[in-house]
């Protein structure tokens, strides 16, 4: 009798086998459904998104009510979103597009977002730079196999490797070629079974955190 | 002397001449619009049509080969259905070699299934104008002429080709390895849960990134800070975004009976949602659903580096006692992982993305690498039950090794020795995969 927990169960179940049917049978109507089912997804994200914005302008609205710590940054960001949405409507309304190059959506979309994007991604460099310092710090034998390593593909793989040696660059190929693929791959392989296992064990019902 | 230097003079002019009047010639050739007509003759019936294989209809493969010289030529391709013509693809080169005529979104009655097609080539030294487009599916357009020309250029018409029908397949063969193994692991699941069913005890190694999970809860909570579990850019269909919150239920789980905070940024409002749910859940299984916040887990952006500064932010100002980082992870992940260190927490990351894991490693205490992230669910609540997915797991791994072993053997004695009898078998095995 499907009663309780066994009702989300059974529709797991139900729907994790008709997809795997249509995995293997092309024919319709089974072909088509991983394409409907992404259709559902999306249209389910869409409303899903209003969530969303209810949980960040909550959060903020909040903030600035109770006047939290920084509460200043929330009307930034407040005023940021609604700026952002009379933007892109209206350059919509004058357009036909939000996305139209004389937009004023458009313009903040190149002039405030993707400098702001740059410079996150910009800091990066610096990340890399700390965490390879530390990661580098020969202090054991696996410590120093990756400092030396590293050493020869990142010589390898500029000019002045080539200077030193005409062998380097070979022979960082085929670290990268050979003990890192094989490393990768090992990798992968164990990735692709975990996932398989991960998703046995929710069609048939025994992971059920889920669900809890 | 004098004779036969005048001679040779005589002749090297002669020669000269000649030698330049053929190149005026020749150089003249390549302007000729109507340099391809001497083709005429070998087009015939070019095209191969078939029924893509494997698929679900509304399909047509159109294969062609040319001669080398005329690899840089353009190719149209025109299909015939009674009296009714379409253009399938035009200006494509002719090197390409191969179309395919088939449904789309927009067009989902594109090609119908058993009914007959004719399909025909043409042939120019340059793009084919609208106007030619046009003519070639008017009515008027004879099928039986080898060539039409405009004023730039002549056109080379194939010999019409067909008929072929589409069909839906009922089985993808191409996947018949893939439907092998799942039956295999499938059966080697449900052997090794009902071996655990009947009492057999099974092992799972030592993860030391998943049995730090209570000291990194419980120091958390010793220090007055909350715990941040971030699920990465991943969205609820990637399988590293669905361990990772299998895993978040077993965290939150801890978090309610140690009675402290657990704050979960998403990238994705569906994220949140299940997220919520699934904090919700283990926060009442605890039995404490009354220190559930449905605002600790929170939408941030859907921007990656947006949601990088917006979880950096938060970390530097909530100062979390420890950071779980697990599910699908790219360029921000270095990011928020030294943002973790820089401010001392204890910090578990996962994820299946082979290029993010260096980084994790470099700046994270504890790792889960690639397969340790699938088995972390089972790990941390050590059902027996769920223990058989591990087991059949780790034989499949054994059976792949065995195959590859093979595979390594074959590939010595066969393609590397040349022995032809190993050789016949490499090849079988890689036909078989």
């Amino acid at each position: 009798m499907l009663k309780g927990k066994n009702i989300p169960l059974a529709i797991t179940f139900t729907v994790g086998l008709i997809m795997i049917v249509s995995f293997f049978i092309p024919h319709r109507p089974f072909g088509d459904i991983e394409q409907i089912s992404l259709k559902w997804y999306s249209i389910i994200a869409g409303f899903t998104m209003l969530l969303g914005v209810d949980s960040l302008l909550g959060l903020h609205f909040r903030k600035v009510k109770r006047k939290e710590e920084n509460w200043i940054h929330s009307i930034v960001l407040i005023a940021g979103f609604v700026m952002v949405v009379i933007a892109g409507v209206w350059g919509t309304i004058q357009y036909g597009s939000a996305f139209d190059e004389r937009s004023f959506f458009t313009y903040i979309y190149n002039y405030f977002i993707v400098p702001l994007q740059s410079t996150m991604f910009s800091l990066l460099a610096f990340f890399v730079a700390s965490a390879a310092y530390r990661a580098f710090r020969a202090r054991n034998v696996d410590a120093a196999l990756l400092l030396i390593t590293a050493i020869i593909v990142m010589l390898g793989r500029v000019p002045v490797g080539e200077l030193i040696s005409p062998y380097l660059p070979k022979f960082t190929d085929w670290i990268m070629e050979v003990p890192q693929m094989a490393a990768k791959r090992g990798i992968g392989l164990g990735i692709y079974l975990g996932a398989l296992g991960v998703s046995i064990r929710i069609i048939l019902g025994i992971e059920r955190s889920y669900l809890s | 002397m004098k004779k036969n230097l005048v001679l040779l003079l005589l002749s090297l002019t002669l020669l000269f001449s000649f030698s330049f009047a053929q190149e005026q010639a020749s150089g003249g050739t390549d302007l000729n619009p109507n340099a391809i007509s001497s083709e005429t003759e070998r087009l015939g019936s070019m095209l191969q049509l078939s029924d893509i294989p494997n698929d679900g209809g509304g399909g047509i493969e159109i294969n062609w080969t040319l001669n080398d010289s005329l690899s840089n030529y353009f190719i149209t391709i025109i299909r015939r259905e009674g009296n009714i013509k379409k253009i399938v693809a035009s200006d494509l080169l002719a090197s390409s070699g191969q179309v395919r005529d088939v449904n789309s979104d927009e067009n989902k009655s594109n090609v119908k299934d058993g009914t007959e097609y004719f399909y025909t080539a043409v042939l120019s030294e340059y793009a084919v104008s609208q106007e030619i487009l046009d003519y070639l599916v008017c009515d008027s357009l004879d099928m039986e002429a080898m060539t039409i020309a405009d004023a730039n250029q002549v056109y080379l018409i194939s010999d019409e080709s067909g008929p072929v029908k589409s069909k839906a397949s009922w089985f993808n063969l191409e996947r018949l390895t893939v439907l092998i193994s799942a039956i295999i692991i499938t059966f080697l699941f449900l052997l090794y849960l009902q071996l655990a069913r009947k009492g057999k005890e099974l092992y799972i190694r030592k993860i030391s990134g998943l049995d730090a999970v209570e000291e990194a809860v419980g120091r958390s909570t010793e220090m007055g800070k909350p715990i941040m579990y971030i699920l990465g850019i991943g969205y609820v269909t990637d399988i590293p975004t669905i361990a990772g919150l299998t895993i978040l239920g077993r965290v939150s789980k801890k978090v309610a009976e140690y009675e402290t905070k657990i704050l979960v940024p998403s990238y994705d409002p569906v994220v949140m949602t299940t997220a919520q749910e699934v904090v919700k859940e283990a926060f009442t299984e605890a039995g404490r659903p009354d220190l559930y916040n449905k605002n600790d887990i929170m939408y941030i952006t859907q921007d990656q580096f947006g949601y990088a500064a917006g979880v950096d932010g938060m970390m530097l100002r909530e100062k979390p006692g420890a950071v779980f980082l697990q599910g699908l992870f790219f360029a921000e992940s270095l990011i928020l992982a030294e943002t973790g260190h820089s401010i001392g927490a204890i910090q578990i990351a996962g994820t299946t993305e082979t290029a993010q894991l260096p980084f994790f490693v470099a700046a994270c205490d504890y790792t889960l690498i690639g397969e340790e992230m699938m088995a972390a669910s089972v790990y941390l609540q050590k059902d027996p039950l769920m223990l058989s997915s591990i087991a059949a797991e780790d034989v499949m791994k054994v059976i792949i090794i065995i195959i590859l072993l093979i595979g390594l053997i074959l590939g010595i004695l066969g393609p590397g020795m040349h022995i032809e009898f190993f050789d016949k078998l490499f090849n079988l095995l890689i036909e078989i995969l």
